[in-house]
């Protein structure tokens, strides 16, 4: 892209100090920009690519912030900073994973500002959609990352429909293995999904990669006790040690007992444009050994239907290993 | 340029730095119509202006001090910070968030100032480059360990990555040099110096403990 070095585009900024008035704000300009940390937003307008002429900034609600205990589990505001997650006492104790997962995002600056709220909110990376080409996610009626030139290193080698961008996020995995829930808000409802369900592929809606609606805010993370204390599963492979979305990344949770595995969630990112759960290698683990034999089992199974696009068949393997070393266990490779 | 810049550009002392100068040049008649240009749009948004959005006119705390200043909505602290108070210690490389050499601490947490909005950082406490040396020009530690250690080369990037060794300094007062590496590691520097850099931070993490070698 290239850099424009001027302020963004004018827009009026709402400052709102409670949820309430966000909702009444968004309830009257459903068009309104929401802003969390803003490390996707700015991107988008400073480029020019999309633009707005309200945003409403989150950062002032200190309601939104915060890590809550709800029922043996934690409720997460969705402004609460990934650096507070990924350093959180009871986050760490009970939902290893998402304190890595978070811990991994980008740079100490990001994670910073960055919300979790933000970070399962933020749009595709896919470079020619944030490009501004009018490709099916923006709009159009044509896929250039899925052409015989395209250069699709980091795109989708599975459930691809037409757009073949991925999801970018590292916490978004860890939320949907440990079962999360996603609060939604408007003025005078609330709706709660399931983190599986809060992510769209492009077969649902293909322009958006969430199921938030124009007026909605998310307002929290539930993250119940299901999984606390299983044994956990990150892994995060990019690049660059720092700063790089991921190139595959897995999250998965297990209980075990007696080194059998009775209940296991295996989640992958950046392999599609939501996180994949991947139900037949869940079925196939429950009840057995976690064994070489089974870890090698799973990761092939993992990959069942995968299709590389011209530069991301290296993608096919790296999920396969990165299944396989989640159930093997043990300590992290990617880990900065 | 009018003829009193140019005039005035003649009767610059041999001791004033381009630096200064350019700071002071920026403080004077030259700031505003560069401000003019960056934030050329700002007046279209004060006329469509609605209840409940923010005021232009705000007070900033910077390096302890209390400034007023006309920020539009959309202005990061960058640009606040670099060319509405002159701090042009604190560089702008990307504007993407990318590089680090924006870093300053908010609060002290480091933040990159281009993607932060003015607006957002009202009530609370900026801290750049300017600020870290005492009133009687003693260099904070870190930077010490820089001019000890010779730690940049261009040394562009050079504001940021001090402004980020402090911010982690505050959460970590004794990192090993691994852990400071992980600490300054969404700074980039372009002259791949990241050795020499290291060095010269980590011994800015030493002398703010009091640690001295023979």
């Amino acid at each position: 892209m290239a850099i424009v070095h001027d302020v963004m585009p004018p827009f009026q900024l709402f400052q709102p100090s409670s949820a309430d008035e966000a909702l009444d704000l968004l309830d009257a300009r459903p068009d309104t920009w929401v802003l969390a940390g803003g490390m996707d937003s700015f991107d988008w307008l400073k480029d020019r690519t999309k633009r707005t002429s309200a945003v409403v900034d989150l950062s002032g609600i200190d309601a939104l912030r915060g890590i809550r205990e709800v029922d043996g589990g934690l409720e997460i505001g969705a402004m609460t900073t990934l650096v507070d997650v990924a350093e959180h006492a009871a986050v760490n104790a009970r939902f290893k994973m998402l304190a890595e997962a978070a811990g991994l995002v980008a740079s100490p600056q990001i994670r910073n500002q960055g919300t979790i709220g933000g970070n399962v909110s933020q749009d595709a990376r896919c470079w020619y959609y944030r490009r501004g080409w009018s490709c099916y996610r923006a709009g159009g009626s044509t896929c250039y990352a899925d052409t015989p030139t395209a250069v699709n290193r980091e795109h989708a080698i599975l459930g691809a429909d037409r757009c073949v961008a991925v999801s970018p996020s590292d916490t978004a995995p860890a939320l949907v293995a440990l079962d999360a829930q996603m609060v939604l808000r408007r003025r005078g409802s609330e709706r709660v999904v399931d983190a599986a369900d809060f992510f769209l592929g492009p077969d649902i809606d293909i322009t958006r990669l969430t199921v938030r609606e124009p007026g909605e805010l998310l307002t929290a993370i539930r993250v119940p006790a299901t999984f606390a204390g299983a044994r956990h599963y990150f892994e995060k492979v990019r690049d660059r040690q720092v700063w790089d979305f991921p190139l595959v990344n897995v999250a998965a949770a297990f209980k075990e007992s007696g080194g059998t595995i009775q209940e296991a969630r295996v989640v992958v990112g950046a392999v599609a444009a939501k996180p994949l759960r991947l139900r037949t290698v869940e079925a196939q683990l429950a009840g057995k050994p976690a064994t070489e034999d089974t870890a090698k089992a799973a990761g092939e199974l993992a990959i069942a239907g995968a299709q590389a696009l011209r530069f991301n068949a290296y993608k096919i393997p790296l999920m396969r290993n990165l299944v396989r070393r989640a159930v093997r266990g043990g300590p992290l490779a990617a880990t900065t | 340029m009018s003829h009193d810049d140019a005039h005035r550009l003649h009767d610059v002392p041999a001791s004033v730095s381009r630096r200064n100068f350019i700071k002071g040049v920026i403080a004077g008649g030259a700031g505003v119509s560069t401000a003019a240009y960056l934030f050329r749009s700002g007046t279209l948004v004060s006329g469509q202006a609605r209840t409940g959005a923010v005021e232009r006119l705000i007070t900033l705390t910077v390096n302890g001090q209390t400034r007023r200043v006309d920020v539009a909505p959309q202005e990061t602290l960058a640009n606040t910070l670099r060319y509405k108070l002159g701090l042009t210690g604190t560089k702008l490389g990307c504007d993407r968030a990318e590089c680090g050499a924006c870093t300053v601490l908010v609060d002290d947490v480091p933040r990159y100032s281009c993607s932060v909005l003015t607006h957002s950082v009202r009530t609370k406490k900026v801290q750049t480059i300017e600020g870290l040396a005492d009133p009687d020009g003693t260099l904070h530690p870190v930077q010490a360990g820089v001019v000890l250690e010779q730690g940049f080369q261009c040394a562009f990037c050079m504001s940021g990555f001090i402004m980020a060794t402090v911010g982690y300094l505050k959460k970590h007062p004794s990192p090993t040099r691994e852990e400071l590496a992980h600490g300054v590691s969404g700074n980039l520097c372009r002259c791949q110096d990241y050795d020499k850099i290291l060095t010269a931070l980590h011994r800015g993490s030493e002398l703010a403990r009091g640690v001295t070698r023979g």
